[in-house]
């Protein structure tokens, strides 16, 4: 299949019908995404059609020039699975909005030839700034110290006794936090944290050679070892729940967890229990199991943060996205390789490293 | 936590302390038994002309004619780190030594300034009060935010706090630039004559230097405008470096984008038009406050009246 530059300049120099844009599955709720991608593909966008998702695939398939690639956006209900490669043979890529792709069968893809490709470094800073932002928070008290002023209990309640961890629970100097998952964005988030004096450990499939950070072979001995938790590896069979009640325990009654990978990294109830338990001292959460349900126990404890799935959500990254995606469409429609490949053998920790 | 060794004083009397204020419990438990407080204003006509020693335990304003009922004073000693609610002046006419609480709150205060920015620019707060208000359910996502990772910083004050918090945000890849009295040819960020031209140059303008009459007011609707559109203060210095109803105005107008304030001109009185934004973070002066800086701050104030007592140097005494 020409690339669209070819098919432009065949279409200039007057050869045959106009080379239609290659046409692409687009199943994302973002119209302006889906009218960035317009300008060089042509879209096939399953919301915009109202239609289930059997039909508008079949009609996708039906069609004379079927779509060889699709954009699939991840937390929503698609699943890329067999079926839906069965349903249109002519996809050769799939592209992931996220750096997650557990909503893609990768062996399937992998058995079939699909080329796989996730959003690379697209928003790892933007989630590694926000996990330190969070926790600053949970340790200082910021958004606590927010209701505090804003509800006018400043001048009522004045200058609170010290002791109270509500107000005052703890500096960040010498924290030792255990990243699980050392992939781009655990880089990102040790390399921010060690400029606030924090100690940084870390857990993930196999040790990184060139990394300054003691390593630890399984989650409950980092944390045992630590002061902060933090989820930054992807969601695959492996790391369903690796945050468990025996992690929570080893964490321990002064320790917190921050959580910027995915709900089910982490197991919700449990967690719930040990706060309201005080069998750990506070989280920061921007992940939920049950998107967009919050465990309602949560709602009213000052010592959690909580956020709705914003990590990667700055306008920086998401014009970012929309590059990013461009071009590993483009890059695939010229038969270049992909600029961010998700690979099967890497199933394990699913294009980021754990 | 246990106090310092102390050598007993020869009688074996307790050193005589006045106080500004109150002592908060934590501070009068640790400090218990090695001196004898007596509140200023209830000491007796003997205890004002033998105090030596005006210990000042939060943000009470200390005077001229506070001083002048003191003879034989001759230590002014702040649980701060900014003393300008001490007239410094009176203290230096009178040949009195003032000290502060030193580096005990810096490494807190610069780690607060970057949550605030954090919180600011990526709305940390005003997101988690969505999700508490149920929004997330009924409102769907939150609004995109500001990336804060590359963007350029602007310091007022390179001092023990301001430098901790250019070292956080560099490793955020922010490009830090900074103002000052005079540049510090030790430091690896770009010095800027004016605060309106590093206003003009920055995404984010933190003030982490002390108020004195060159910077009452030094942010004024020059270096807010200066600033721009999509601009951000945070303030982790004083209130009075801030022209607050100035901020205000600019921050309805959308003269800047937001700000993240941990002091106001007239605490606790916080601006009410400030309350609905939510491009703003408010906080309750807490900068500094973690056990671990108060209990810093304790070891200051006590190893400063201690060497004080032995005529020893003091341990952070303020340049006046």
């Amino acid at each position: 299949m020409p690339s669209p530059a070819a098919a432009a300049a065949a279409a200039a120099q007057g050869y045959g019908k106009p080379m239609a844009l290659p046409a692409v599955i687009f199943i994302r709720r973002d119209a302006s995404f889906a009218a960035a991608l317009r300008q060089r593909f042509r879209i096939l966008d399953l919301y915009a059609t109202g239609q289930s998702l059997g039909a508008f695939l079949a009609a996708a398939a039906a069609a004379s020039d079927p779509p060889r690639a699709a954009v699939v956006a991840a937390g929503g209900p698609v699943r890329v699975d067999a079926a839906f490669l069965d349903a249109v043979p002519s996809l050769r890529c799939v592209v992931s909005t996220a750096a997650g792709v557990d909503h893609i069968d990768l062996h399937e893809c992998a058995r079939r030839g699909v080329v796989v490709a996730n959003s690379g470094r697209v928003y790892s800073t933007d989630v590694a700034d926000y996990a330190v932002g969070m926790l600053i928070d949970v340790l200082r008290r910021v958004s606590a110290a927010e209701r505090f002023v804003r509800r006018g209990l400043w001048p009522v309640q004045g200058d609170y006794p010290l002791g109270s961890k509500v107000h005052f629970f703890t500096s960040l100097g010498g924290k030792r936090v255990g990243i699980i998952g050392l992939g781009n964005i655990g880089s990102l988030i040790a390399k921010r944290l060690q400029a606030f004096g924090c100690v940084i450990y870390y857990n993930s499939t196999r040790p990184k050679d060139s990394v300054p950070y003691k390593y630890f072979p399984n989650v409950i001995g980092l944390a045992s070892e630590s002061d902060v938790l933090v989820v930054a590896c992807a969601l695959n069979k492996e790391t369903r729940h690796i945050v468990n009640k025996d992690v929570l325990e080893a964490l321990g009654k002064d320790g917190v967890i921050i959580n910027v990978g995915r709900g089910a990294n982490v197991d919700e109830a449990e967690m719930v229990r040990a706060l309201q338990e005080g069998r750990i001292a506070g989280a920061g959460l921007d992940v939920f199991e049950n998107e967009p349900a919050v465990p309602a126990e949560l709602l009213s404890m000052d010592n959690v943060v909580l956020s709705p799935h914003v990590a990667v959500q700055t306008s920086e990254s998401r014009s970012d996205l929309r590059d990013h995606t461009i071009a590993n469409l483009e890059a695939f429609f010229s038969g270049k390789p992909l600029l961010s490949p998700v690979l099967p053998q890497y199933s394990k920790v699913n294009g980021t490293d754990r | 936590m246990p106090p310092p060794a102390l050598e007993p004083a020869a009688s074996g009397d307790k050193p005589l302390v006045l106080l500004a204020q109150p002592l908060f419990p934590e501070f009068a438990a640790a400090l218990k038994g090695r001196y004898r407080f007596v509140l200023a204003a209830d000491a007796d006509a003997a205890e004002a002309a033998e105090a030596r020693v005006l210990l000042v335990p939060g943000l009470k304003t200390v005077t001229a004619e506070h001083l002048d009922r003191l003879p034989a004073l001759g230590l002014v000693a702040a649980t701060s780190v900014g003393v300008d609610h001490v007239d410094l002046d009176a203290c230096r006419h009178r040949g009195l030594a003032v000290t502060n609480a030193g580096e005990a709150f810096a490494a807190d205060s610069a780690d607060y300034g970057v949550g605030l920015v954090l919180a600011v620019m990526r709305r940390v707060a005003a997101a988690d009060s969505y999700v508490r208000r149920g929004r997330w359910a009924t409102d769907g996502d939150y609004p995109l935010t500001t990336k804060v990772s590359g963007k350029r910083v602007g310091i007022v004050g390179l001092g023990r706090i301001g430098s901790l918090v250019a070292r956080r945000l560099a490793a955020f890849g922010c490009a830090v630039s900074y103002h000052s009295r005079s540049p510090k040819p030790s430091a690896p960020y770009r010095f800027v004559a004016t605060a309106r031209e590093l206003a003009a140059d920055s995404d984010v303008l933190v003030l982490s230097c002390a108020l004195t009459e060159e910077t009452r007011r030094m942010v004024n609707r020059e270096v807010l405008e200066a600033l721009g559109g999509g601009g951000v203060l945070v303030n982790v210095g004083r209130g009075g470096l801030v022209d607050e109803p100035e901020l205000v105005r600019c921050l309805r107008e959308g003269v800047i984008a937001g700000a993240g304030l941990d002091v106001y001109e007239n605490e606790p009185h916080v601006p009410p038009e400030l309350v609905d934004m939510d491009n703003v973070v408010l906080s309750d002066h807490r900068a500094v406050l973690t056990p671990e800086s108060i209990r810093g701050a304790l070891d200051m104030v006590a190893g400063n009246l201690d060497a004080f007592f032995a005529g020893r140097p003091l341990l952070s005494p303020v340049t006046l």
